[in-house]
């Protein structure tokens, strides 16, 4: 099964939109709720990064019998050093991100903790690949 | 904990009822869940990347950031009742998006140290 959402940079009135739809799916297809939670958790923190970093953005979800493959990937300014980015505390964040509760440097960290498997690619000034998945 | 015992305790006001934290098991019509006897642990924090860290249920999370996003990341983080403490006013968007979402959310007067400490001697424990 496979859907794709929509994700619009810097409108945070909406972000989290795509998560939860996500999260509806996989309620609906009985996925354990311990598994729904992490990745829904790394999604949503995935999803935030889009709307606080770029311009815009694609989430993919592929789901399968053994595993859910997740793929966000945007349009932006890129991530210059992703070693640098997963450092816990490390951020870019501008201050109306913070004002949202966001940008201590925890999201990518967090995104790691909640997937089995997580790859970043990058390019400056074109945009960021998030990709990850979780075995059920 | 009960929703009832909470506001009791916090002196709170319930603008969003969604039958969180009833005492009687009973059939949430939102989210299509058996609701548990009640909520066992808060946890208080402005910071939501701080929320979406935790793993546990039946949490309580007792904030003074009033935004969508929280009511978003408590929804992400399985997360039924929130208390928004410091007297904060809650925009008919967020009530809204709690009903969708199927989360109490509480509004209360006293500032964060207060509510947290009122309610762990009533009984709820910290996460951590």
């Amino acid at each position: 099964m496979y859907f794709e959402y929509e994700i619009e940079g810097g409108n945070f009135s909406r972000a989290g939109y795509a998560s939860s739809e996500v999260k509806k799916r996989l309620r609906q297809l009985n996925v354990d709720m311990k598994v729904i939670k992490r990745v829904v958790v790394a999604l949503y923190e995935a999803e935030v990064n889009v709307v606080a970093h770029a311009w815009r953005g694609k989430m993919r979800v592929d789901i399968d019998r053994d595993r859910i493959r997740l793929e966000i990937d945007d349009e932006g300014p890129g991530i210059p050093d992703i070693d640098k980015a997963m450092e816990e505390g490390y951020s870019t964040a501008t201050p109306e991100v913070r004002e949202m509760g966001f940008g201590a440097g925890m999201g990518l960290p967090n995104i790691k903790k909640n997937v089995d498997k997580l790859n970043i690619t990058s390019e400056v000034g074109q945009g960021t690949k998030v990709e990850m998945v979780t075995y059920l | 904990m009960t929703l009832q015992k909470i506001l009791e305790t916090i002196d709170g006001r319930l603008v969003t009822g969604n039958g969180n934290g009833s005492a009687a098991p009973g059939w949430n019509g939102t989210t299509g869940e058996v609701n548990s006897n009640g909520f066992n642990l808060a946890f208080a924090s402005d910071l939501m990347s701080d929320v979406l860290t935790l793993n546990n249920d039946n949490v309580v999370l007792i904030t003074g950031l009033a935004t969508l996003q929280t009511i978003r990341t408590a929804e992400m983080a399985d997360i039924n009742c929130i208390i928004f403490v410091r007297n904060k006013k809650i925009s008919p968007e967020i009530v809204e998006l709690a009903n969708e979402s199927g989360i109490d959310i509480v509004e209360c007067r006293y500032s964060m140290f207060r509510t947290s400490g009122l309610l762990y001697q009533a009984g709820l424990k910290p996460v951590y």
